[in-house]
């Protein structure tokens, strides 16, 4: 029997009737659980956050809690919140729903964040290609300001709070914390180098800086509707709460899920809920957390090790249908939970072609500021290009392992990671692939074609 | 210096009121008010946004030679943005592109903008648009179409360009 779905934050979403405005938000009990968490002490809402276990849904999994809590006690200057809606981790979809469908609990998320930590001032950067997610954000802030849930003096409280929508313009980059914050500055969305440059302590003007991903800040509202401990009680240890999980490609029911973290198998999600592989084709690979995470091949065997109800640890094998959808398997297995975005690969499909695409993405965003990073993502590219258009040389698989074994590690930011790890594991996985793609000695110019 | 419009003013204005600790942050919101008045980043765009912000010229510049979204030359009338990434090549965004390509007889470089002649079409390819499950997707102008996977549906939405 297929898995149910737990929608937490996805309860309205594609309701029939349910609408964007503030009236309707307001009906289905909205905005309650701010006013009661504006009566609390801030300490006592982190105190939740922290024991409710919440992990970040932007990619990290950085527990949410512990982020808040390295604002210095000592600090005396202003704290900011921003809302990552950047979205543009390939294969993620998910903050496009909140956003789009129900605004109004992404900004009560934000003034229960914000109050804890004490902003009075907080952005949501969103991607310059949501427009009319920029706008219906604007408007459900307007809503907001007129019912006091946003302004001066929120509900009768010395508590203040204004929030604005700063709209993005198409660079991947500004998806990373440090190259938002830059570009929210006014500049180019250059990453910073941490330390010192950790937003908790120096962010956004040199204050700290909360910075949470759409999802994360929705999580918050639905941790203090019922208590951190209760909230801990969803999904699994150090995997708490429920996350969304987008699925794409070859399956024949794409789309966006709710889940209880690790209460899923991928075999489940792609079998059971996705309806299985399109035109009856046969599963080939899965990259299962957005473009950066590493490909898991359909009929590999991944040893992890698992805790038991006694607490002792034992090592087992598993099949790639197996492994239950949380950030701590999903690492032990070699890849990552990241975005939540699950790429779907049948057996027809040609994994250099797929790297490829992949490549060219991150030649295309890489922001230039280190070489490896910079010079290293145009070679991957120029290298499956030419394996993809018949122009591939002898040594060049050698060489596409060695470019990549060389950006990770030496950037700035994770950027570098996030476009090495899929040539990496495309090579290591894949490997009779590539290596008939440089069979063939042929100089001639690589015709140019997209993707 | 262009005409400006008095609404065009007042969003300006509105919008630097929103960083009130830095105004430097509204060099993006600013370009992008300019953009949608004027159709794309000219000279004196950049330096009107630069004085405005009591930045240098090259301060705005590097932006707009940073961010994807700003240009610096007018797009057609219609600005067709296909998703290039992996969840949409599987569902077919090669085709999608070949077909707007085909419909709108336009022919060119698919790395980069191709402008039809009558200055009515630009057609571009673009990363991820964050809606991969309903591949292949593109948006015309600001509004954003999913499953665009059949002839029928083009000159649908062609159609309504006008
Ligand atoms: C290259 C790169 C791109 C990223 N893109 C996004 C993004 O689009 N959205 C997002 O929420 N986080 C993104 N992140 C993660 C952020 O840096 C940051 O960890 C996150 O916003 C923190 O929020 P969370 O703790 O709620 O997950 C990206 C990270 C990197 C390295
Ligand atoms: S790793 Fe790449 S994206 Fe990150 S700062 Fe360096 S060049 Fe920029
Ligand atoms: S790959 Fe096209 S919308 Fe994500």
């Amino acid at each position: 029997m297929a898995v149910e779905e737990k929608r937490l934050i996805f309860k309205h979403i594609d309701q029939p009737g349910y609408t964007i405005d503030i009236d309707c938000y307001l009906r289905n009990g909205g905005y309650e659980i701010a006013k009661k968490a504006l009566t609390l002490k801030q300490a006592d809402i982190i105190n939740e956050v922290k024991a409710s276990g919440l992990r970040g849904r932007g990619g990290a999994g950085f527990g949410c809690g512990l982020k808040w809590s390295f604002i210095p006690p000592t600090n005396t200057k202003p704290v900011y919140l921003i809302c990552n809606a950047d979205e543009s981790e390939p294969g993620t979809f998910k903050d496009r729903q909140i956003i789009y469908k129900d605004p109004h609990q992404l900004l009560e998320g934000m003034l229960i964040s914000c109050y804890a930590n004490r902003v009075s001032l907080a952005y949501i950067y969103i991607r310059g290609e949501f427009p009319d997610g920029a706008k219906i954000l604007e408007r459900a802030i307007e809503e907001a300001k007129k019912h006091n849930f946003l302004g001066k003096n929120i509900l009768g409280s010395d508590y203040s709070l204004e929030i604005y929508v700063h709209r993005g313009a198409g660079a991947y980059i500004c998806g990373e914390e440090t190259g938002l914050i830059e570009s929210l500055e006014g500049k180019r969305a250059y990453p910073r180098i941490k330390p010192p440059y950790f937003p908790a302590v120096l962010g956004l003007y040199q204050c700290p800086t909360i910075v949470n991903n759409v999802e994360t800040l929705c999580h918050v509202k639905h941790i203090m509707a019922i208590g951190g401990a209760e909230y801990a009680k969803l999904g699994t240890p150090n995997n708490t709460g429920t996350r969304i999980l987008c699925v794409s490609g070859d399956v024949n029911k794409p789309g966006y899920y709710e889940f209880e973290v690790g209460k899923i198998t991928l075999g489940e999600l792609i079998y059971d809920v996705c309806a299985g592989i399109r035109n009856g084709n046969q599963l080939k690979a899965i990259i299962p957390g957005g473009s950066s995470a590493k490909v898991l091949r359909a009929d590999e065997t991944f040893k992890i090790k698992q805790k038991q109800a006694d607490g002792s640890m034992i090592e087992k094998s598993i099949t790639i249908n197996d492994i239950p959808m949380d950030f701590d398997t999903m690492a032990a297995a070699g890849s990552m939970a990241g975005s939540g975005g699950v790429i779907v690969m049948d057996h027809t499909r040609d994994m250099v072609e797929a790297l490829a695409n992949i490549n060219e993405f991150y030649a295309h965003e890489s922001c230039g500021q280190c070489t490896p990073c910079r010079e290293g993502s145009l070679w991957m590219k120029k290298i499956t290009t030419r394996m993809t258009h018949g122009g591939a040389r002898k040594e060049d698989l050698g060489l596409l392992k060695n470019v990549a074994d060389n950006i990770a590690g030496r950037t700035i930011c994770a950027f570098g990671e996030a476009c090495s790890w899929p040539t990496q594991s495309f090579i290591a996985k894949f490997p009779e692939e590539f290596e008939n793609k440089t069979k063939t000695e042929t100089l001639s110019e690589p015709i140019r074609t997209a993707a | 210096m262009p005409q400006f419009r008095p609404e065009f003013l007042a969003k300006v204005d509105e919008a630097i009121a929103h960083y009130p600790a830095f105004k430097r942050s509204a060099s993006l919101p600013l370009l992008h008010l300019w953009q949608e008045e004027f159709g794309y980043i000219s000279n004196e765009g950049i330096h009107w946004i630069a004085e405005k912000l009591g930045l240098q010229p090259i301060q705005i510049l590097e932006l707009v030679t940073f961010y994807p979204m700003f240009r610096q030359k007018p797009f057609g009338k219609y600005h067709i943005k296909v998703c290039r990434t992996l969840s949409c090549a599987l569902g077919g965004s090669s085709e999608l592109h070949e077909r707007f390509k085909k419909t709108l007889r336009v022919e060119g470089d698919p790395h980069g903008p191709i402008h039809s002649p009558d200055g009515k079409y630009t057609l571009e390819f673009v990363e991820c648009l964050a809606s991969c499950g309903t591949a292949p997707v593109c948006m015309i102008n600001d509004d954003f179409h999913e499953k665009v996977d059949s002839q029928e549906k083009i000159n649908a939405l062609l159609a309504k360009c006008n």
